[in-house]
C-alpha cells in the first residue's frame, strides 16, 4: 500500500472540519498509526483481478414514479435546528460584504 | 404465576390478544421491573412511559374490537440510534443530546402497529461505533451477568433489557458484529438480516453498506416473530429489498437432519482458551447430535476481514457524519464564521471513538489515498464475499462462534483501539458479505468469577443471503435441545450484586 508517511492527523481533521486539542493530536496519532500498522495486512493481498464491491444486494439505480407525496413538515424539520428565524435556520455569515 | 416481564413475548401477545390480560397490565408490571432494574443495569437512556401508555390503550381497543395483532402489549425497548418520533434520539453523541426525533424509522412504526408498547430509548456506543457500550457518552450501562462487567456493544442497552427482563423485545442494529456480540456477552438472541430485509429508514447511519436492523429477544421464537414483523420491502429505504419475505416464526425447526453445517477451519477456537473452547467444541457436537452433517469449510479471507472492516465502515461513516455539523440540528458551538462553528461544534459534540473513526475515514479517502485504502478494501470485500459463496456451495449453515470472548471488566481493553476491534473478529466477515447471522446462548464460563458465577457465550450461525428462515429454523432446535437461553436468569434478577 503506498501509504507513504502515514497519517498526519492534523491535516486529516482540517478536511474533516474537526478540531483537535494538543492532547488529542498526539493521542490520535498514535492511535491512528497503530491501525494502519494493522490495515497494512491488506497489502498482501493480490487484488489485481477483483472487482470492488461497494455492497454485495443486487441493487442499481433504485427509482419511483415522480409522484408528489407528504414529506415532514417544515415546522417539524426546524424544530431541531439550533438557531431559526422564521422558516430559516440561523448560520454565521457566509459570503462576505462587497465594498 | 409468574409476571408477565418474565414471559416470552410469544406468550404476552396470546395472552393479550386471548383477553386474558391487559396490555395497560402487562405494561404496569413491566415498569415496575424496569424500576427495579434501573439503577443496577442502567440499560436505557431515557424512558418513555407515555408513549407506552398510550399504546397500550390503543392495543386493548384494537384487542376489545376483536383484532389480532402479533406482538399485542409486547414491551419493546428501541435502540436509541433509531428515530421515534417525540421522543429524545440521541444515537448516544452528546452532539444529539436533547435532540427530539420528527418521525419514526420504519421497522419501529412496524412494531407498534404490530402491538409493541415502546418502553424506552437503549443505550449504546456513540454512532453505534463500539463493542463494550462504554463509547456512550450518556451513560453506563451493566452486564446482568456480572454488573462490574460491561454488556457488549454496540447495541449494550438493548441486550442487557432484554437480558435483564427489561423489555421482551429490542431492536438493535448490526454493522460489524453489533447485535451479535452483546447478545453473546448478555446471554439473549440477537439476529443480522441479510442486508436490505430491513428498512434502514429512521435509523441514524455509521456506515450505509453494512448498517442492518435486527431483534433481540430471549428465544430464538420471539426474536422470528419480531423479524416477521419488520422485515420487507419499505420505499422510504433505496437499499431495501423488493422481495417477498418468508415468513420464520412458523418455520422453527425441533432437528437439524438434512442440514449440512460446516465449521471455518481457519476459525479454530483453541486460542480463545480451554473453557471457551470446550464449551464451542460441545456445541458443534450438540449441532450433529441434532442429526446435522457436520463439514469443514474454509474461508482463506476471513483474517483480512477487520483491516478490511475498518477502512470502510470509518470511511462511509466521516461520510455520514458529515451532516453533523451544527447548522440542522442537535449541538452548535458558536464560532466567528461558518468553518470555525463546524469546526468547534464537532470538537465539543463528538466522542474519542467517533473522532478516530472520522480521521481514518477521511484519511482513506483523501486524494492520494483512495485506491490504495478505500478502493483496495473494497476489493478485498469482494474476496470474502466470495469465500462465503464457495463455503455454502458446501454447506448450508455456518457455525462459529459469536465473540472472541465473554463480557469483559469495564476498562479491560485500554486505549488501543485494535485490542477492542479485535472483539468482532468472528463476526465481521459476515457483515461484509451482507450475510444473515445470529448468536444463540450455547454455554456458560466461569473467567475467573467465583464459584457458582458464571457468563453466557453465544454460537454464531450464518446462512446465505436470503436464508433467515432456515437460520431461525436451525437455531431454535439448537435452543430448544440445548436451553442454555432458556433456564438460567442473569444473578441481578435474584438481587445478587
Amino acid at each position: 500500500m503506498s501509504s507513504g508517511s502515514g497519517i498526519d492527523v492534523r491535516y486529516v481533521a482540517r478536511l474533516a472540519r474537526l478540531d483537535l486539542s494538543e492532547e488529542e493530536a498526539v493521542l490520535y496519532q498514535r492511535q491512528l498509526d497503530r491501525l494502519l500498522e494493522h490495515v497494512e495486512s491488506l497489502q498482501r493481498l493480490d487484488v489485481s483481478q477483483v472487482a470492488p464491491t461497494a455492497q454485495v444486494v443486487p441493487l442499481t439505480n433504485v427509482l419511483r414514479e415522480d409522484v408528489p407525496v407528504p414529506s415532514l413538515d417544515r415546522a417539524a424539520a426546524l424544530a431541531g435546528a439550533p438557531a431559526r428565524e422564521g422558516p430559516f435556520i440561523r448560520v454565521p455569515r457566509i459570503i462576505e460584504e462587497q465594498e | 404465576m409468574s409476571a408477565p416481564h418474565e414471559w416470552s413475548a410469544t406468550r404476552i401477545a396470546a395472552a393479550v390478544n386471548a383477553g386474558e390480560i391487559s396490555a395497560v397490565e402487562v405494561l404496569r408490571a413491566q415498569q415496575a421491573q424496569i424500576e427495579r432494574m434501573e439503577p443496577e443495569v442502567g440499560a436505557f437512556l431515557s424512558l418513555t412511559a407515555g408513549l407506552a401508555q398510550e399504546q397500550a390503550r390503543r392495543v386493548d381497543e384494537a384487542v376489545a374490537a376483536g383484532r389480532r395483532l402479533p406482538l399485542a402489549g409486547v414491551p419493546l425497548a428501541v435502540k436509541d440510534n433509531m428515530c421515534l418520533q417525540g421522543t429524545v434520539t440521541t444515537a448516544g453523541s452528546k452532539i444529539l443530546a436533547g435532540w427530539v426525533a420528527p418521525y419514526t424509522a420504519t421497522a419501529v412504526a412496524r412494531l407498534l402497529e404490530a402491538g409493541c408498547l415502546p418502553v424506552g430509548k437503549a443505550n449504546l456506543d456513540e454512532f453505534a461505533m463500539g463493542s463494550s457500550c462504554e463509547n456512550s457518552a450518556l451513560g453506563v450501562t451493566r452486564n446482568p451477568w456480572d454488573l462490574r462487567r460491561v454488556p457488549g456493544g454496540s447495541s449494550g442497552g438493548s441486550v442487557a433489557a432484554v437480558a435483564a427482563r427489561e423489555a421482551a423485545l429490542a431492536t438493535a442494529s448490526d454493522t460489524g458484529g453489533s447485535i451479535r456480540e452483546p447478545a453473546a456477552f448478555c446471554g439473549v438472541v440477537g439476529m443480522k438480516p441479510t442486508y436490505g430485509r430491513i428498512s434502514r429508514y429512521g435509523l441514524i447511519a455509521f456506515a450505509s453498506s453494512l448498517d442492518q436492523i435486527g431483534p433481540i429477544a430471549r428465544t430464538v421464537e420471539d426474536a422470528a416473530s419480531m423479524y416477521d414483523v419488520m422485515a420487507g420491502h419499505d420505499p422510504m429505504d433505496a437499499t431495501s429489498l423488493p422481495r417477498p419475505v418468508e415468513p420464520t416464526a412458523r418455520a422453527l425447526r425441533d432437528d437439524l437432519r438434512g442440514l449440512r453445517v460446516g465449521l471455518v477451519r481457519e476459525f479454530d477456537t483453541k486460542g480463545l482458551g480451554v473453557e471457551i473452547d470446550a464449551v464451542y467444541r460441545r456445541a458443534y457436537e450438540q449441532l450433529a447430535a441434532l442429526g446435522a452433517e457436520v463439514v469443514e469449510v474454509a474461508l482463506p479471507h476471513a483474517e483480512y476481514g477487520l483491516a478490511t472492516y475498518y477502512l470502510i465502515a470509518p470511511a462511509e461513516a466521516s461520510s455520514n457524519l458529515a451532516r453533523f455539523d451544527g447548522v440542522r440540528y442537535g449541538l452548535r458551538v458558536d464560532g466567528g464564521s461558518v468553518q470555525e462553528m463546524y469546526g468547534k461544534t464537532r470538537a465539543a459534540g463528538f466522542g474519542p471513538e467517533v473522532k478516530r473513526r472520522i480521521l481514518i475515514g477521511t484519511y482513506a479517502l483523501s486524494s492520494g489515498y483512495y485506491d490504495a485504502y478505500y478502493v483496495r478494501a473494497q476489493k478485498a470485500r469482494t474476496l470474502m464475499a466470495s469465500d462465503f459463496e464457495r463455503a455454502f456451495a458446501a454447506c448450508d449453515l455456518i457455525a462459529c462462534p459469536a465473540a472472541s470472548s465473554a463480557a469483559f471488566e469495564f476498562g479491560a481493553k485500554g486505549d488501543d483501539p485494535v485490542a477492542m476491534y479485535l472483539m468482532d473478529y468472528y463476526t465481521i466477515p459476515m457483515s461484509l458479505a451482507g450475510l444473515p447471522a445470529l448468536s444463540v446462548p450455547c454455554g456458560f464460563a466461569g473467567d475467573g468469577l467465583p464459584q457458582g458465577r458464571e457468563l453466557p457465550l453465544g454460537l454464531q450461525l450464518v446462512a446465505p443471503l436470503y436464508e433467515e428462515a432456515r437460520l431461525f429454523g436451525a437455531a431454535h432446535a439448537y435452543e430448544q435441545a440445548t436451553r442454555f437461553g432458556l433456564d438460567r436468569v442473569p444473578p441481578v434478577l435474584e438481587g445478587v450484586r
